[in-house]
């Protein structure tokens, strides 16, 4: 089911920090419609690879391939306007502006009609009808799970066609994790959302996945469609049983 | 009712702990103050270093800060946590609503009417006019330090580029005020984009140094370009500003004679005292407004995190450009205002003490608080001349007043935010909406 020209395509992408090399070479594809997972141990360069995308820190060497125009060397934050969007790791929510007004910032920088925005709008609160609730409320005072959805339902404000997601279940009670998890697989099969999700909760990731990579030390070591990986012994051994609490 | 539960009965800090933080303020003021209270330095009679002890007025200091730490300590037991705002019984807080949703207007009402009111009190007028300068400034600043969180500490040297400005322009060419008043704004505006350049990567302490380098330079600049600015010496006979071309003299063109009135020098007064209070009532409406579109959304998610801004799309450096921009054409305004009011500007009206004033009145009035920052402004100026008769201790006298509404309002007198941002119709969530989990 791979379509000729994937949505994204990495090509041996290298990025350092000064003189520490986070990507050593890396080979992602994403097509549309996915939604493909990237997991691996702490370090291993996954968030690099997603700041990577966004233009911080540049790519070293490699290309970076959005429907088969090079972005590799576009400023950061025209990047929004290509129509990716970033929910950022840790959430970077805006704590001391209301929730409406974080939501409004996710449409600011894009071209929309109030329509669009809107309709946007709408669809956000259907899938976290809790951003609803707390509308009017500033954002540093909601919970990690409303953070969370907060975070994910500003980056879809700008309608993006490629969502990238760092950590969503970084810190959240598995009753709401899999709430964020259900939502973007909502997105995914209704709205059509191509995603590309980081994880250090490689079950979880690996079952909504449609396809999966696993990093090690700033490269690729595996891929395959999640139920494969799910299924890899090595995989279980480092990612699964070690961290499972139950 | 038992007490509420939110706050659980905390034993009285025990007194070792007590004696232990005052112990250690004690300490921490002996080696700040040893040097500059427990050893005095002079020159002597041939020019040599001469120091002597003073060690009785040390102890005295450090005795007084052992004893006002417990005492603050004790009053902070007895008056409770800061954040306890939920113990404010709710008559308290609809009474307190009240007057937040009528002070603005009420005050605004005031102000309007001040010149009816203090007619022949010339001492007043001059205060009020200083006031809503300061109002104007801290409206200004608080575009860069309240909305987009850039520390500040130069904004002296917009006032000062928007002042010689006018000044220059007026009595090199003899525009008139109108004219120079957008030109001092433009120029300053364009002074603070040279001055965000270089200080796009920094923030916070880095920030704060350079700006606050930057404000001394252009004062040095001032003083040194001697052909231009006429150094230490300032600038004098600057115009006084014209009711849009009608001089506000004595003469027979003057405006009282053509409005078949009795002169008074007074007329004059109130015309500043209103250009000032339509100059900063701009200065608020077009923060106001600005809030609103997403250029002042930004700054605002600048001043929150830069990261997520860039990620949304948003072009930092634009965002900080323009709000530093904006906010050193606020202070050119205000400059050019305090040329025409003073008819005589010089390099010492523009030092670091009125950037620290001006910064001062933004964060005790609470950072991106229209209304905190005028009543702050009121305050600080205001309360400044009414301290007046302590005399030597005024200054003692204002800093406790800084330093216990630091305490006790750390976010400032009006700490609230208010959104700019809300639905756009209200509607009832519907209940097949709020359940958990889809898909």
């Amino acid at each position: 089911m791979t379509s000729p020209t994937p949505l994204l395509a990495i090509r041996s992408l290298r990025a350092a920090y000064g003189k520490i090399e986070a990507l050593k070479g890396v080979d992602v594809e994403i097509n549309a419609g996915e939604i493909v997972a990237l997991i691996g141990a702490n370090g291993a360069g996954k968030s690099t690879l997603m700041m990577t995308i966004f233009g911080k820190p540049r790519a070293r060497a490699g290309q970076i391939l959005y429907e088969g125009r090079d972005i590799t060397d576009v400023p950061t934050h025209e990047i929004a306007h290509l129509r990716i969007a970033q929910s950022p790791e840790g959430r970077r929510i805006f704590p001391r502006m209301s929730v409406a007004e974080n939501l409004q910032m996710g449409a600011d920088a894009t071209e929309c009609t109030d329509a669009e925005r809107e309709a946007t709008l709408q669809r956000v609160f259907t899938l976290f009808p809790r951003l609803k609730e707390r509308y009017a409320q500033r954002g540093g005072t909601l919970s990690g799970g409303e953070q969370q959805m907060l975070a994910i339902g500003r980056a879809l404000m700008s309608r993006p066609r490629l969502l990238l997601l760092d950590e969503p279940s970084l810190g959240l009670a598995p009753l709401i994790a899999r709430q964020i998890f259900d939502a973007i697989r909502t997105l995914n099969r209704q709205d059509g959302l191509t995603v590309l999700i980081v994880e250090q909760n490689a079950n979880h990731a690996l079952k909504l996945a449609h396809r999966g990579y696993v990093m090690v030390n700033g490269l690729i070591t595996l891929a395959g469609t999640g139920a494969e990986l799910l299924q890899r012994p090595e995989i279980r051994a480092a990612y699964l049983e070690g961290g499972r609490h139950g | 009712m038992k007490a509420p539960s939110t706050h659980p009965a905390k034993p009285a800090t025990s007194i070792p702990a007590l004696l232990k933080t005052a112990f250690v303020n004690a300490l921490i003021a002996l080696v700040l103050f040893s040097l500059m209270i427990g050893i005095r330095t002079e020159a002597g009679s041939s020019g040599q270093l001469t120091y002597w002890t003073r060690f009785g007025d040390l102890a005295s200091i450090v005795a007084a800060v052992f004893g006002g730490s417990i005492v603050i300590e004790l009053l902070r037991q007895w008056i409770g946590p800061t954040g306890a705002e939920n113990l404010v019984p709710p008559a308290v807080k609809s009474g307190v609503s009240f007057i937040g949703r009528y002070l603005a207007p009420a005050l605004l009402i005031f102000t309007l009417l001040v010149p009816v009111i203090f007619y022949n009190q010339r001492y007043i007028l001059d205060l009020a006019i200083l006031v809503l300068t300061y109002v104007m400034l801290g409206w200004g600043l608080n575009v860069v330090v309240g909305l987009a969180g850039l520390l500040d500490l130069g904004y002296v040297a917009f006032y000062a580029v928007g002042a010689y400005s006018y000044g220059l322009l007026a009595t090199n060419f003899g525009w008139s005020f109108w004219i120079c008043l957008p030109l001092a704004g433009i120029l300053a505006a364009f002074w603070g984009v040279l001055l965000g350049f270089p200080v796009l990567r920094l923030r916070g302490d880095y920030l704060a140094i350079v700006t606050l380098a930057f404000g001394e330079i252009i004062r040095l600049v001032i003083i040194n370009w001697q052909d231009l600015t006429g150094g230490p010496n300032g600038v004098s006979g600057i115009p006084r500003p014209s009711f849009f071309g009608i001089p506000l003299d004595n003469s027979d063109d003057g405006l009282a004679a053509k409005l078949g009135i009795e002169y008074s020098p007074t007329h004059r007064i109130i015309f500043l005292f209103y250009l000032i209070l339509a100059l900063a009532l701009l200065t608020n409406w077009a923060t106001i407004r600005l809030r609103r579109l997403p250029i002042g959304r930004a700054w605002e998610a600048l001043r929150e995190d830069e990261v997520a801004c860039r990620a949304l799309g948003i072009n930092t450096t634009t965002t900080k450009l323009t709000a530093f921009a904006t906010g050193a054409m606020f202070g050119g305004f205000a400059g050019a205002f305090f040329a025409t009011r003073q008819g005589f500007i010089s390099p010492e009206s523009f030092t670091f003490q009125e950037s620290a004033l001006v910064l001062a009145i933004v964060v005790l009035g609470g950072m991106g608080s229209q209304l905190g920052v005028a009543l702050s402004a009121l305050a600080m100026i205001g309360g400044f001349e009414l301290f007046r008769s302590l005399e030597t201790y005024r200054m003692l006298v204002f800093g406790m007043a800084m330093v216990l509404i630091m305490i006790w309002r750390p976010r400032g007198l009006i700490g609230h935010r208010a959104p700019t941002v809300y639905l756009t119709k209200a509607q009832a969530i519907s209940s097949d909406l709020v359940k958990e989990g889809h898909g």
